[in-house]
Formats: C-alpha cells, sequence, structure tokens
C-alpha cells in the first residue's frame, strides 16, 4: 500500500490573468465555478478571452460541484527535480466534469492507494490551500 | 499548384552525437555552424550558395542574424521558423520546399543544434529557478491549470494520453517494450549510436517506472549536437554529389482545438488518445498522391516510445487502437517487418537532436547508403512532434512521380 502525496506547495505559483482571476478567486473561496458562454453556452477551460466556438467573450460564472469522473492520469514515480524527492508518488488526472460539454479539469488525486487509480472512477474535489489566497483543486475518491 | 517534388534534399550532416553536457566547450552556434559545413560538404556545395534557413524550435541555437553574420552567408534571402518545437521537425524541411517552390530562395538550409548541458527537456514545464530545471518557462496563467498537479514534464504527461489508450484499447506496457527494444536492435549495429548494449525484456520490466506507465527506457535520450540538411530545387539537385531525395509531400499543423496538447489536456475526446497528427496524415497523404502502402521505411519521432504506435495509427499503418498488437506482431522490425520503424535507433537509442536524426536517416535509406539499409527503399516517412500545434510530416522518394 502506497498513499498517494501531494507535489510541494513551494512549487505552486498562480499567476492569474484577466480571464482566470475570477477562477483563482473563487477557489480562495472553496468555490468551483466554470466560465460559461452567455451567447451559445458553451463552457470552456481554462478560462480564455473568447468562446473557442462562438468566438464571443461575455461569460457567466457558473458553480459546479466538483464531482467528476477520471478520465486520465499518471503516477508519478520518479522525481523529475530534487524538490519533489519528498512528494513521489503522485497522481496526476485528468477529471471530467459532467454537466460542462466534456470540461476537464487537472488536479493530483489524493486519499488514495497509488495502486487503486484508475480512468472512470467517481471523484469529489478537494481545494487544498498552498499558501494565502491561493488555492488549487485536488481530487479523492467520491463518498 | 502542389510542392510535390518541386524540390530535394541534397546535403545532410552532423557533428558527433554526445551524451549531454558531452559536448562541451563547444557552442551550440558552434556545433550549428559544423553541422551546417559537413552537409554543404556532402551535397557538394558551399556556404556561397545558401541564401535561406528554415528552422523549428530555435534550432541555429540563436539568431539567424548572427548565424549569417559569423558564417558569411553571402545573402539571406528567405528565414523562417516554425512556431511550436519538436513538432516542426520534419516540417522545417517542407518549409525550405516551400521557399524554393515560391522562388523566394535557392538553398535552404535546415538544422537543429542542441545542448542539454544548459537546457534539460525532461523538467520544461517545472517553475523556473527550480534546482534541476534550468530549462523551466515562467509560470502561466494556462499552466495554472496543469502544473499544480504536479504535471511538471513531458514524459509525465505523455504518460497521461498512453493510460487513456491503454484504457480505451488494451495496449500494454509489452507493446511498449517492442518499440524500445526493436528500436534498440537497431542502434546497436550503428557507430554513432550512443545507446549501443542489448536490451532485453527482463531489462526493460526491472527499470526503474517515472511515470506510469512509463519507465526509463520508455523516455528519450538528454543529448548534445547538431544535424543540418541542405535543400534546393528539384533540377539543381539532379546535377549534385549525391541522388537526390525529392520532396514527394510535406504537411504541418494540426487541428486548432489540439493546441496546446499536453499542456492542456482538453483535447477533442475522439483524438485525446492520439499523436495528434491525424490531420497532417491526411494532407501529406493528397499531396503525395499515396498512402501508408507506399512507404518503404518510417521514421517516426520517438520521444516517447508509446507515440510511435499512436502514430503508426494515425498514418494509417494499422487501424486506430490496433498499435500495440501491430507492434507485438514484428510488423516494425527492420528486415523482417511490413514497416521498418526507426532504423537509425530513434531518439530512444541512437541520439536525441530533438527529431533531425530521422531526416538524415531518411536521406541515407533513399541513397541506399543507411547502415541499416532497408532494401530497394523508394519513399520513407519522418514525422516531428508529437507535440502542441505545429507537428509535420515529410515523404522523401527516390524517384519523382512524373
Amino acid at each position: 500500500m502506497t498513499t498517494a502525496q501531494l507535489p510541494p506547495a513551494e512549487l505552486i505559483r498562480l499567476v492569474p490573468d484577466v480571464f482566470t482571476k475570477p477562477f483563482w478567486d473563487a477557489a480562495a473561496e472553496h468555490r468551483l465555478v466554470i466560465p460559461r458562454c452567455t451567447t451559445c453556452e458553451t463552457f470552456r477551460l481554462p478560462p480564455s478571452a473568447f468562446c473557442w466556438r462562438c468566438r464571443a467573450q461575455e461569460v457567466d460564472w457558473v458553480e459546479h460541484d466538483g464531482r467528476g469522473t477520471v478520465y486520465a492520469f499518471t503516477v508519478v514515480h520518479h522525481p523529475i527535480l530534487p524538490d519533489l524527492a519528498d512528494s513521489v508518488p503522485y497522481v496526476p488526472a485528468v477529471v471530467e466534469l459532467p454537466g460542462t460539454g466534456g470540461c476537464r479539469l487537472v488536479g493530483a488525486l489524493q486519499g488514495i492507494d497509488v495502486e487503486d487509480a484508475r480512468i472512470g472512477m467517481d471523484v469529489e474535489l478537494v481545494w487544498r490551500d498552498v499558501r494565502d489566497g491561493e488555492t488549487v483543486p485536488t481530487f479523492r475518491p467520491a463518498s | 499548384m502542389t510542392l510535390r517534388d518541386k524540390a530535394a534534399v541534397v546535403g545532410v550532416g552532423s557533428t558527433p552525437y554526445y551524451k549531454r553536457g558531452r559536448s562541451l566547450p563547444q557552442t551550440p552556434f558552434e556545433l550549428a555552424g559544423k553541422a551546417m559545413l559537413a552537409a554543404l560538404d556532402d551535397a557538394g556545395l558551399a556556404v556561397d550558395d545558401v541564401d535561406g534557413l528554415a528552422l523549428y524550435s530555435f534550432g541555429l541555437g540563436g539568431d539567424t542574424s548572427l548565424f549569417a553574420q559569423v558564417m558569411g552567408i553571402p545573402e539571406v534571402r528567405f528565414t523562417a521558423m516554425l512556431t511550436g518545437g519538436g513538432g516542426g521537425a520534419a516540417g522545417s524541411v517542407g518549409l525550405a520546399a516551400a521557399a524554393i517552390a515560391s522562388g523566394m530562395a535557392t538553398c535552404v538550409v535546415s538544422l537543429m543544434s542542441l545542448q542539454q548541458a544548459v537546457s534539460r527537456f525532461g523538467a520544461s514545464f517545472a517553475p523556473k529557478r527550480v534546482a534541476g530545471a534550468q530549462y523551466a518557462a515562467p509560470p502561466t496563467p494556462e499552466g495554472n491549470f496543469i502544473q499544480p498537479a504536479g504535471l511538471m514534464g513531458p514524459g509525465q504527461m505523455f504518460a497521461v494520453l498512453t493510460q487513456r489508450h491503454m484504457h480505451l484499447y488494451g495496449t500494454k506496457r509489452e507493446h511498449l517494450a517492442e518499440v524500445v527494444i526493436s528500436t534498440r536492435e537497431n542502434a546497436r549495429r550503428r557507430e554513432t549510436s550512443i545507446m549501443r548494449d542489448e536490451l532485453t525484456l527482463d531489462d526493460y520490466f526491472a527499470a526503474r517506472m517515472i511515470a506510469e506507465p512509463l519507465c526509463l527506457f520508455d523516455f528519450c535520450l538528454e543529448c548534445d549536437g547538431a544535424v543540418a540538411v541542405i535543400t534546393v530545387g528539384a533540377d539543381r539537385a539532379r546535377d549534385l554529389r549525391h541522388p537526390p531525395a525529392y520532396v514527394r509531400a510535406t504537411a504541418h499543423g494540426g487541428h486548432g482545438r489540439w493546441g496546446q496538447a499536453i499542456t492542456w489536456m482538453g483535447m477533442p475526446d475522439d483524438e485525446f488518445a492520439s499523436s495528434g497528427h491525424r490531420p497532417v496524415a491526411q494532407r501529406l497523404w493528397e499531396m503525395a498522391g499515396s498512402g501508408p502502402e507506399a512507404v518503404d521505411v518510417a521514421l517516426l519521432y520517438d520521444h516517447f516510445s508509446p507515440m510511435v504506435i499512436l502514430q503508426l495509427e494515425d498514418y494509417g499503418f494499422c487501424p486506430v487502437g490496433e498499435g500495440g498488437p501491430f507492434v507485438a506482431d514484428g510488423n516494425i522490425r527492420w528486415k523482417t517487418g511490413s514497416i521498418p520503424v526507426n532504423t537509425h535507433g530513434g531518439n530512444l537509442s541512437e541520439a536525441y537532436i530533438i527529431g533531425m536524426t530521422h531526416v538524415r536517416e531518411a536521406v541515407e535509406q533513399i541513397r541506399g547508403t543507411a547502415v541499416n539499409q532497408v532494401d530497394d527503399a523508394a519513399v520513407a516517412l519522418v514525422t516531428g512532434g508529437p507535440a502542441s500545434i505545429p507537428v509535420s510530416s515529410l515523404l522523401l522518394a527516390r524517384e519523382p512521380v512524373s
């Protein structure tokens, strides 16, 4: 049994721009919001200047409960940087969010034996506060 | 208007291939100059003939301005670089052909010089100024949606795509091992190869896991060195030292929503577990007027072993999802396979010069001078990437179509 760890918080630094800031501001409040085009209702991640489908710019920030399914993942065993030596193994996962037209959010899995990670497993979002005002998504098996 | 057979590769040259850091105290710029001079010598041409540079991924180790000044190129009439990274390797020669067919230049150099002593790509998406991440990029608003999960290197990211391919199609580690071992067997016969020791299936499964399902041997090498190729118009090519390798077809790009690919993970569901090459392959075959059945040898960009399998599918050598069993059946082996792959030993075992060694090998196969020569090789496929847009490919041929 090898419990999944998390990459070190010191390596995470958020640099929001005008388009991603509402996402990270909500994350700091432990709320998941996904931008949805006000014109054609297409969701998009990461948040960006234009709707890739209709090129409109205005969005609604739609709350999501953070429940999803693992679309793909890897188990990182080798620390590619010295700073990762105490953090392996960890499990970066691509999680598909239902009700968003296939939007995916990427986060590390926690609360899981690395052997048990599976594509298709149901997961729920766990906010990880890396420092004051900076919070990133991780996931754990759905309760 | 088509580029088909309008230009030909007439010269190839390289420095020795070095393990990472062993090329010091030479500079990347110096390696670039040496490779160009070797390629010109091979073609029977001189610097005075050069009037164009068609590049990808900052291949000179510097800018054209300084390179032309230092090397004494009489007049630069064309200098352009494909956007992106290693995806443009094969396409840089296509860019050279485009420059020639349009009349903008007559003798064009494509070149990659790499010195990983100072730039290790393995952690290229890690935060900057962290020890061991010299090449690393500063955080970006887009990268913030990937990197906090711990995805900091391309190998980890391609591992994610590979897991999806395994999930959808039953691809196994044994299939990846066949790519690795067949490539090593090719490398073992070549003096230029960095890895010449036998590699067994037991060795493969005993290797340390890096990012599941990719182990040490699924990763390409870290190298220094430079490779250059010279492209001229088809008519002129016939009068030079070696038989021309005609640019039968070339394409670069990809679906817009393939986009940044591994560094955003939002690619369309139907091509997530692919190499991103499908639209480029389709345009390549359209320009060629033929398909994969006409290819005698395939030099497929192999930064990570599973990407060979995915490209075999995307270029139509086998149906999508059947790449694993296709390689397991021995199809990519030199001498015995239906489509020999990476006869030079690839990025995995010969040397990693960001794909330019694949172009060199294609030319040698077409000339009939390759170390692991494919009998009567008339058409060679070269690919760049898989990567973010653009990916690219190139079809070199011994004879023009008409």
